[in-house]
């Protein structure tokens, strides 16, 4: 006898499978096309643009400040701990480099560039010009999808150093100004107590999130369905989905690194 | 030559085309009319595997794609063709001369300088000039028809698709769409498709016309014929369309 709820858990499964493994033929063909294709500068360096550059003002205003809360919540809780805010710049280098500068940098590409990719593909699959790609010579994993992939991957790790640089910089700001801790004591405990491994941990989950989100947002894109509608509704979901996989994402790839010693 | 062969094609279970054999020869002009929704656009976006049939071979010049899976052979055989999309479906990130250039670079060999030269010369066939830096936002909705079109003959295919080429127009735009769809075929012998809801301009222009409804094609004959087929859905259809039989 059929069961209303476990009919649709069914329903779910099963299309959870088919995205599943739609998102992996789309996979495999981005690999193929990567090494197949000509590189299309203009495309990558246009999307480069769209994906980092335009991305940068966000950056900057969320790098800086979380570096500069940073600064004042340890140098306050230092002061309550020991009566003095010691290790400020420690702190502030270490969450920065290892985990806000990756994780708050991959959310912002995701909610602000990942969407704009998602509603652009969108659009083109319901507008009919994702199959005039295909009549035109080429296809949308080359002319799409490639330069979208690799202006991710470049653009999110470049971006994730700028802003671990910043939030440095707004807590060694707040540091001096609001807590007197000199500027070569703050540059100090960052030198003394941190390496490139520690700059390494964050750096390479960004290449993990950046091709997670560009994997989201253009698998969202492409399976459109709807008109506006659809657009808005995938754009949506790619969004929500890119961020919440970089949280999970970020635990594991860390438990990761941390097994092997980055 | 498109040999079509035992063609089915369904949507969720709903079946669109069920076993549709046709042979489309070198140099015909072969449209298909029907009403809306009975399968026309799906009928020729099989032809060029921009969807995926059930079953069914679909035979162009020898080499059958209706159901390979093969990327490349499919790029292959779709290089041959060009395809007039129902909304124009041009690039709304890229001008008019990047749009008709396209597929110059995709499927030519012929030099970027060349570019802007064949672009201009095929605008103007389609009766557009000093439109090639404007986007596609800033077109009517007649002009990016002929945009289209100026971009699916830019690379000068053997196959011409025509998905509703005419709706949309003005009576002059109209008549100049099918002098250069009839053009193409007596100058140039590209093989052309086209599905339409205008009767009127099938028979005018065709060398074969077949009625889709229901999935089937119920009725395939030269205009002449066709006009005085005694197939009840023709029937209706020339009566609606307000033309005689003769």
């Amino acid at each position: 006898m059929k069961h209303p709820i476990l009919e649709n858990i069914g329903r779910e499964f099963l299309s959870l499978a088919e995205a599943l493994g739609s998102a992996a033929l789309t996979l495999k063909s981005v690999v193929v096309w990567i090494f197949r294709s000509k590189f299309e500068f203009g495309e990558t360096a246009k999307q480069a643009v769209k994906i980092g550059v335009d991305s940068m003002t966000v950056t900057v205003l969320t790098s800086f400040f979380t570096g500069m809360v940073l600064a004042l919540q340890m140098g306050r809780s230092m002061k309550n701990l020991f009566n003095e805010p010691m290790y400020v710049g420690t702190m502030v280098a270490f969450t920065m480099l290892k985990e806000l500068g990756p994780v708050l940098t991959s959310v912002v590409v995701a909610g602000r560039a990942g969407a704009v990719v998602t509603a652009e593909i969108g659009t083109m699959k319901v507008t009919e010009q994702i199959d005039a790609l295909y009549t035109l010579g080429t296809n949308p994993t080359r002319y799409l999808l490639v330069p979208r992939y690799i202006a991710f991957m470049v653009t999110l790790p470049l971006l994730t150093v700028f802003a671990d640089f910043l939030g440095i910089l707004g807590g060694w700001l707040v540091a001096v100004t609001k807590l007197g801790v000199s500027p070569s004591v703050y540059m100090d405990d960052i030198f003394t107590y941190l390496d490139v491994g520690d700059f390494m941990h964050g750096f390479i989950k960004t290449f993990f999130f950046a091709f997670m989100i560009a994997t989201v947002s253009c698998y969202k894109g492409l399976n459109t369905r709807g008109g506006a509608e659809g657009v808005g509704k995938a754009t949506t979901e790619a969004v929500v989905a890119s961020m919440v996989l970089v949280m999970v994402m970020d635990y594991f790839i860390s438990a990761l690194l941390v097994a092997v010693g980055i | 030559m498109i040999e079509i062969k035992k063609l089915n094609k369904a949507f969720g279970g709903k079946v669109i085309l069920k076993d549709i054999s046709v042979d489309i020869k070198d140099g015909e002009l072969f449209s298909v009319i029907g009403p809306s929704g009975m399968g026309k656009s799906t009928f020729i976006k099989c032809l060029i595997r921009l969807l995926k049939p059930e079953s069914g071979q679909i035979i162009v010049d020898g080499q059958d794609i209706g159901s390979t899976s093969s990327e490349f052979t499919l790029a292959r055989v779709r290089r041959s063709f060009g395809y007039l999309f129902q909304e124009g479906a041009l690039f709304d990130s890229l001008t008019v001369m990047e749009n008709v250039a396209f597929g110059l670079k995709y499927l030519t060999d012929i030099p970027k300088g060349e570019y802007p030269r064949i672009v201009k010369e095929k605008l103007a066939l389609v009766g557009l000039e000093k439109v090639e830096h404007l986007k596609p936002s800033e077109l009517s909705v007649g002009m990016k028809k002929r945009v289209s079109l100026a971009r699916s003959i830019a690379a000068e295919p053997k196959y011409m698709l025509y998905d509703e080429p005419t709706t949309g127009l003005d009576p002059v735009t109209t008549g100049m769409v099918k002098n250069l769809i009839t053009d193409m075929r007596a100058k140039l012998k590209i093989t052309s498709v086209v599905v339409t809801h205008d009767l009127t301009l099938a028979l005018e222009i065709s060398s074969r016309v077949a009625m889709l409804f229901e999935g089937k094609f119920v009725e395939v004959a030269e205009p002449a014929k066709f006009r005085q087929s005694e197939n009840a859905c023709v029937k209706e259809f020339m009566e609606i369309s307000h033309l005689s039989r003769k």
